[in-house]
């Protein structure tokens, strides 16, 4: 009886003492700022469901079922994942009132995605001053980058600046004695590209002989094309959004001018732009990539694109897999998370920012293989590799290396 | 709805002396105002924050209720306004090193002085032509904001940012409290500005004109006169709001300023209702808050819920927060004959 007595206290001193043990080790490591606890982590998101940019919703949707299936799998070092999603309808005022609730009612550990270069702006500022991380925006601009004066922000897609190096790049190279016509939209879209065009052609700046702009406001873009025919460019860069990437490659064809053409990437939609500019008029056009495409049959057997298959079907059966939003909002949310994990039981606001600028050839399911995410302390942007690609009967075919945009190469 | 409208025109106590029924008694007044004041003391900053864009979007509400419910005329470009004021604010805070308070009299200045002129060939349209002309402003500002000539102050797509005012001689509190009671103490100035522009010359003027034209031109009213001058003090209000909203957000961009607004404010009148100032208020809350509350309801369909809250409200309150308010008094009425 007594040694009984005896054994049942020795049994539950060691288990206090066990548990005392790994409760104060586990303290010590364990550190957590606003919006993280030992089960949950809340992550705020901001996006245009309504507006004129609500198309782009169906990212945070994508990115709001992604997040359902890391925590049905068991979360993040058993945390789940509380992700708080706001319309703001693409208004910048109405992003400040949206991010405020976040910070400052929901309480959340980090804002994560918010949409549209206007309503990050609005917010930046303020969330740089509340050290709140502003993790992987979903916007092209090149400013982003620039973890000296904004160390809480960050960007993910390739910016336009990039994307327009890459074709410096390439027409270096497979073109030296190109004779470019560039056409660009003018805002901020297309003064970006412009400016890592120039850039990247350095010294020969002057193979651009032609430069036309056009306002989103003109019906019709007709005169320029036929302006920069007439100044006898070989090489047409079409820096457009899709409405006028179409109008451009019909009327290409209209005027019997055949330069090597070349489209910026947010115009490569083959149901919104190819299609209805006719895939006759659109053979051998050139542009650059980063991610699969949902449409494209050679990715059916790819590993990365079944498990986003599988996900879709399971967790977002309503998404559709030719939207190119929904393999955005999927590759976002799969840093998003590869970050988390990397933050171990560290979740502290700097040591989020911390872990988001250590990325080491991280590569997320939907990225072309060979493209990987790498950050550091003082490169601020994810994505900066593409590929080139080149249409061909119904489709898009990727050719030649991965080419990086990184400024200093 | 003829059967609402009757009942609510019958109530002696409105249509005995309408420029009465565009204000409230001294003793709500002060309640309202006290309850402004000590709010802030018990609320988060973020509340704090939205309290002052509700301040804000009233004033411009008001703007709009001197306009429609004083002179009779319609608008639908106060957005325009708006955004004129709040660029001129961050245009001289960020480029001039102005004092953020001396900035909004001169936003008002400039947005009079563009909304009288605008005033001039709007005087040849009435009713769903003026409309549309003001929708035409609205809609064409946020492309002129990008124009590349501008670009240099305007900052182009990319916007301004603004910095956000500390409260002056060290005050303990913080900078959204502080934002908070600069814009109370100039909403509650520019209230009692509107309430006695309405009782005076001027307002008489502006109500004849809008119930009969003719009539009011027949008593000696330069009607042209009055009408741009309706416009150009609405401007004027809404260019301040608009100045207000600059420095609390503390960003401006061509983006934050589309139709949206525009009809956003039209929206906060009727609910607050037309010719009704302290509806301002009320009708601001409805823009800020309902919107919200319909996310909250479903995602998806935000759009939809808003839609349907907003049919209940027309439907049920034609005459919006006004009639609640004529209601109320009723009620309280016949409670005291009891």
């Amino acid at each position: 009886m007594r040694s009984k007595q005896r054994t049942l206290i020795a049994a539950f001193a060691t288990a206090i003492l066990a548990c005392a043990a790994t409760s104060g080790s586990a303290l010590a490591q364990k550190k957590y700022d606003t919006g993280a606890t030992d089960t949950e982590i809340k992550i705020g998101n901001i996006m245009p469901y309504s507006g004129p940019a609500s198309a782009y919703g169906v990212i945070g949707k994508t990115e709001a079922a992604y997040f359902n299936k890391i925590n049905a799998e068991g979360g993040i070092n058993g945390r789940k994942i509380n992700f708080v999603s706001y319309d703001d309808g693409y208004s910048p005022p109405k992003a400040v009132e949206q991010a405020r609730k976040l910070v400052e009612s929901d309480e959340v550990l980090l804002i994560f995605n918010a949409l549209g270069t206007p309503s990050n702006s609005a917010i930046q500022k303020y969330l740089n001053a509340k050290k709140v991380p502003q993790l992987f925006v979903a916007t092209g601009a090149a400013k982003w980058n620039d973890p000296k004066d904004f160390p809480w922000t960050m960007g993910w897609q390739p910016s336009y600046q990039t994307e327009a190096r890459i074709y410096a790049k390439f027409l270096i190279k497979e073109k030296p004695d190109a004779k470019i016509g560039v056409l660009y939209q003018n805002d901020d879209f297309g003064k970006d590209y412009i400016k890592g065009l120039k850039d990247q052609l350095g010294a020969k700046v002057s193979m651009i002989i032609a430069e036309e702009s056009y306002e989103t406001s003109e019906p019709t873009i007709d005169n320029h094309i036929v302006k920069l025919k007439a100044s006898g460019a070989d090489v047409f860069l079409s820096i457009t959004t899709p409405k006028f990437a179409a109008q451009a490659i019909k009327k290409l064809a209209e005027i019997e001018w055949k330069p090597l053409h070349i489209v910026s990437n947010v115009s490569t939609s083959v149901g919104g732009v190819i299609q209805p500019a006719g895939f006759e008029n659109a053979q051998g056009i050139l542009s650059a990539n980063y991610g699969k495409d949902g449409a494209d049959p050679q990715w059916n057997n790819d590993p990365g694109m079944k498990k986003f298959f599988a996900f879709l079907e399971k967790y977002y059966p309503e998404g559709n897999r030719l939207d190119g939003s929904v393999v955005y909002g999927y590759g976002a949310a799969q840093t998003m998370v590869k970050v988390l994990e990397m933050c171990g039981d560290n979740l502290t606001r700097e040591n989020i920012m911390k872990q988001a600028a250590s990325l080491k050839d991280f590569a997320p399911d939907t990225l072309l293989p060979g493209i990987k995410i790498n950050t550091s302390a003082t490169d601020f942007a994810p994505i900066e590799q593409l590929q080139m690609e080149r249409f061909k009967g119904e489709k898009w075919d990727l050719f030649g290396d991965i080419i990086s945009g990184e400024a200093s190469n | 709805m003829s059967a609402v409208q009757e009942v609510v025109t019958e109530a002696p106590a409105v249509e005995a002396v309408p420029k009465r029924a565009m204000t409230l008694g001294y003793g709500t007044s002060l309640a309202m105002l006290l309850v402004l004041i000590l709010v802030p003391l018990f609320v988060k900053n973020f509340i704090i924050f939205q309290l002052t864009m509700l301040l804000i979007y009233a004033l411009a509400v008001l703007a709009l209720n001197i306009l429609t419910g004083g002179s009779g005329q319609f608008s639908l470009g106060q957005s325009a306004f708006y955004a004129v004021g709040a660029y001129t604010s961050a245009i001289l805070m960020e480029h001039a090193d102005i004092n953020y308070a001396l900035t909004l009299p001169i936003a008002g200045i400039v947005c009079f002085a563009f909304g009288f002129l605008f005033g001039q060939p709007a005087l040849r349209l009435s009713g769903v032509y003026l409309a549309l002309a003001t929708f035409a402003l609205a809609t064409a500002m946020p492309q002129l904001l990008k124009l590349g000539v501008f670009e240099k102050w305007t900052g182009g797509v990319q916007g301004l940012v603004v910095t956000k005012p500390d409260a002056p001689f060290g005050l303990p509190m913080s900078q959204d409290m502080w934002l908070y009671y600069f814009t109370l103490a100039v909403s509650v100035a520019i209230y009692i500005f509107s309430v006695n522009l309405l009782k005076s010359r001027s307002g008489r003027a502006f109500m004849a004109i809008r119930d009969n034209e003719i009539a009011a031109s027949a008593m000696g009213i330069d009607v042209a006169l009055y009408k741009t001058l309706a416009f150009g003090v609405s401007a004027g209000i809404t260019g301040v709001a608009g100045g207000l909203g600059a420095i609390a957000v503390q960003f401006v961009a061509p983006d934050g300023y589309t139709i949206t607004l525009a009809i956003s404010l039209f929206l906060g009148m009727v609910v607050g209702g037309v010719g009704w100032l302290p509806g301002s208020i009320v009708g601001s809350a409805f823009i800020i808050f309902v919107p919200n509350i319909a996310e909250g309801i479903s995602k998806g369909l935000s759009g939809a819920v808003f839609g349907v809250l907003l049919f209940l409200v027309i439907f049920l309150v034609p005459h919006g927060a006004r009639q609640i308010a004529v209601a109320a008094q009723q009620l309280l009425g016949k409670f005291k004959k009891n």
